[in-house]
């Protein structure tokens, strides 16, 4: 803040702010309950201010991380293709590609509560307890090698975690630093004797190309076709469609890793249209694990039986899947989900 | 109009492009001269003739298919999945300064949401007299004002610091709009709920956060908040875009876009910043030595040539051009630009289209003839502070090559004697 400070003309904002701009109230809005302030107030500051009593072990947490966050952030949180990783990169900071963690950059580990309390597991925001965000921190701490298996993550011992990067931040020089030095009358005439290229974009190759966009006058249509084919959908009438809204909320588990329907694309895991009562492993242009390319070959269609069987246990099921989700224990949300996906299907 | 004749006109034109384009090529003083009447105008043409759209055939418009190329575009391999991701507004084909809300960039870190109206609330809680919650209508009520702003993201050029990568100035330059925003001064808000319990407020902060699964919390200096952001909920004239942050957002003028929060629902006055993941392990910027800068929420002055550009080719030969761009600056208004096309040996002022305005992009034109020669195109911005948009090289001395976001340096681009455009780096 004290940076803030030395400008004079914010100095005279605040002034302004003392004056008469306090001006009387217009009396709108209401007054927020304390019910309210409760279930949305969940910021937590890194002195500590906003942790929540509760508490949780790293072995607890490898259990959660596994279920709710491997399938992007990898067993190991070493992160999974472009997924963040949350483990390892001590002492990358000076190099030339840094590898920031929350073991090796985060400063604050508060901010790792804050931020998994309010925004994951990834499409089901929201929906960990305490509890189980303390075992999640302690364990991610525990991949960082910054706590040992057994250490209880609790809001008495949050603080008493040291973070290695703690004192790797400055506030924002460039008032000193930059703009002294990048001031003033700039050259006009004689600048340098000589420019030579020295790099081209085109070398690398790596610009998406304009084939994309000459398809585009269609991108504006797409919102309606998926308004119609979710119309069409409705109107099937081999499909429950409360047993199909059900498993929509159960997708939600698979979303960071699965599209479907219109527009699909493959992401870690293949398009799922067309999933149900269809043949193994055969989604084009994805890389399947080589189980999941065997059992294609051998002619393997996902029936309800067989869809329901890997999705209960998915390692169990198939050793070697690339699919790192721990599987839906309950039958019903099997089912529901097999419904949601079967909608989909063309 | 029949197919058959669709055709026809079709080739007519082909054929008459190239014959223009032929003539600019050989003379260079004076109109060019036609070799054949031109069918366009010696013949009734079928749109002379026949009806067009009555009115109501599109009830909100989108722009003619003949515009189908100027779209939003995103980079797949730079993040996992898009709803996490951010596409890029086309500056090389758009002209003057405002950007229309349905091509202007787009970054949500949990996809945009369907928010209405109706489901809309805005808590003020923390150190305020009173702890509020305003309901949409609310702030309809209180008096409001119009501004011009850019909302640039803090890693616009960022994928540039290690070298010439990406080959347009939509992919180098375009996470960036301007819009003339309608909203209610924050401070206004944040006097509603009162601030005498804050106390001296020179060393507060307000925490601000969105609705959607991410909620992308911010931490604002206390100064900032009272000085100049606006809860925002019409964006030029209309209301925002879902995917700009319907039915509100925050508009953080001259500062990085990730504080800029969309679907904004708290407010929290704090007596420090919450140093929330987009404040830490995001949106901060590492130096060659490892440490890195945090609170660099200024976007410092910039300019690139959107026209000639990779995406905006010299298709017209040799003679009069138009060599046009945007600049900008996050601490002021813009008061100069220079154009070089020699990459930087010499430079000319080029014309701004208005007086810079302050935090706003400003357009600038270097009307020119040109001979066909190769040119090293490069634009330099000023501002009001004195500041000169650094090359590439004076960023990288003093912040090495990881510091990702706050890339503000001088772009070249190579236009060769046909006319084509590269991004490249020079010495």
């Amino acid at each position: 803040m004290s940076k803030f400070l030395k400008s004079t003309a914010l100095a005279v904002a605040i002034a302004m702010v003392a004056g008469p701009v306090l001006a009387e109230k217009f009396g709108l809005g209401r007054m927020a309950l304390p019910e309210e302030i409760a279930a949305w107030d969940g910021d937590i500051s890194p002195d500590g201010m906003g942790l929540p009593v509760g508490s949780g072990d790293a072995l607890d947490g490898e259990e959660i991380f596994a279920d709710k966050c491997a399938s992007c952030h990898g067993d190991f949180a070493e992160g999974i293709d472009n997924w963040p990783k949350l483990a390892g990169g001590a002492d990358t900071l000076n190099h030339d590609d840094p590898l920031k963690t929350v073991g090796s950059y985060w400063p604050y580990l508060t901010t790792t509560f804050d931020y998994i309390k309010r925004s994951m597991p990834y499409g089901n925001a929201g929906s960990l307890s305490d509890d189980e965000v303390y075992a999640m921190v302690a364990y991610i701490l525990y991949s960082n090698d910054l706590v040992e298996d057994d250490f209880v993550l609790s809001n008495e011992t949050f603080l008493d975690v040291e973070m290695p990067n703690a004192n790797g931040f400055i506030i924002d020089d460039r008032a000193e630093t930059e703009y002294p030095v990048w001031t003033g009358e700039p050259c006009m005439q004689n600048c340098k004797d000589d420019v030579v290229v020295t790099m081209r974009a085109l070398v690398l190759d790596v610009t998406p190309t304009q084939e994309n966009a000459a398809k585009t006058p269609e991108a504006a249509e797409v919102e309606a076709e998926v308004v119609e084919a979710e119309a069409e959908v409705a109107e099937t009438t081999a499909i429950n469609a409360e047993l199909a809204a059900a498993g929509k909320k159960v997708f939600k588990k698979c979303k960071a890793c699965h599209q479907v329907g219109e527009g699909a694309k493959n992401r870690t895991g293949p398009i799922l249209t067309n999933i149900v009562d269809g043949a193994a492993g055969a989604v084009e242009g994805f890389k399947y694990s080589k189980p999941m390319k065997k059992v294609a070959e051998a002619g393997l269609v996902w029936n309800d039986a067989e869809l329901s069987a890997f999705l209960a246990k998915p390692k169990a099921y198939m050793k070697g899947t690339k699919m790192s989700f721990a599987g839906l224990k309950k039958e019903a949300d099997q089912r529901a989900l097999i419904e949601y996906l079967r909608s989909f299907d063309e | 109009m029949s197919d058959k004749d669709n055709e026809t006109s079709r080739s007519r034109r082909a054929f008459l492009g190239g014959a223009v384009a032929a003539g600019a090529g050989a003379l260079t003083a004076g109109a060019a001269r036609a070799q054949s009447p031109d069918p366009l105008i010696t013949e009734i043409q079928p749109w002379a003739q026949e009806f067009g759209d009555g009115v109501d055939a599109v009830r909100y418009g989108l722009p003619t298919e003949h515009e189908g190329d100027v779209i939003r575009r995103n980079v797949e391999w730079l993040t996992a999945d898009t709803v996490s991701s951010i596409n890029f507004t086309p500056i090389h084909a758009l002209d003057g300064t405002i950007t229309p809300q349905g091509c202007a960039f787009e970054r949500h870190h949990s996809g945009a949401i369907d928010l209405k109206k109706d489901d809309f609330r805005l808590m003020i809680n923390g150190l305020v007299d009173t702890p509020l919650v305003f309901s949409y209508a609310d702030l309809e009520r209180f008096p409001r004002e119009n501004h011009v702003y850019f909302c640039e993201c803090a890693a616009n050029t960022g994928m540039e610091w290690a070298g010439a990568q990406l080959n347009g100035a939509q992919f180098t330059h375009g996470m960036i709009h301007n819009m003339e925003y309608t909203g209610v001064p924050l401070r206004t808000l944040l006097e509603e709920a009162g601030l005498d319990t804050a106390g001296d407020l020179k060393d507060k902060w307000v925490f601000v956060e969105g609705a959607d699964a991410s909620s992308n919390g911010r931490s604002i200096p206390m100064e900032k908040a009272l000085d100049d952001v606006l809860v925002a909920f019409k964006a030029n004239g209309e209301a925002l875009r879902k995917e700009h942050g319907y039915p509100v957002r925050l508009v953080v003028p001259g500062w990085e876009g990730n504080m800029w929060v969309k679907w904004i629902r708290r407010i929290k006055v704090t007596d420090g910043p919450v140093e929330s993941r987009e404040e830490t392990s995001k949106y901060t910027d590492t130096l060659a030595d490892g440490t890195s800068r945090k609170w660099t929420w200024a976007m410092d002055a910039k300019s690139v040539v959107t026209s000639p550009s990779p995406q905006a080719p010299i298709k017209h030969g040799t003679g009069p051009l138009v060599i046009t761009g945007l600049a900008w600056s996050g601490r002021g208004a813009i008061t100069r630009v220079d154009v070089s096309k020699d990459g930087g040996m010499t430079w000319e002022t080029a014309r701004l289209a208005k007086p810079g305005e302050k935090m706003a992009l400003t357009r600038f034109y270097l009307d020119t003839d040109w001979d066909g020669t190769e040119m090293l195109l490069q634009s330099r911005a000023m501002d009001d502070t004195g500041y000169v948009q650094p090359t590439k090289t004076q960023l990288r001395e003093v912040r090495g090559l990881n510091s990702i976001y706050h890339n503000n340096c001088i772009q070249t681009w190579l236009v060769r004697s046909n006319g084509e455009a590269e991004n490249v780096e020079v010495s």
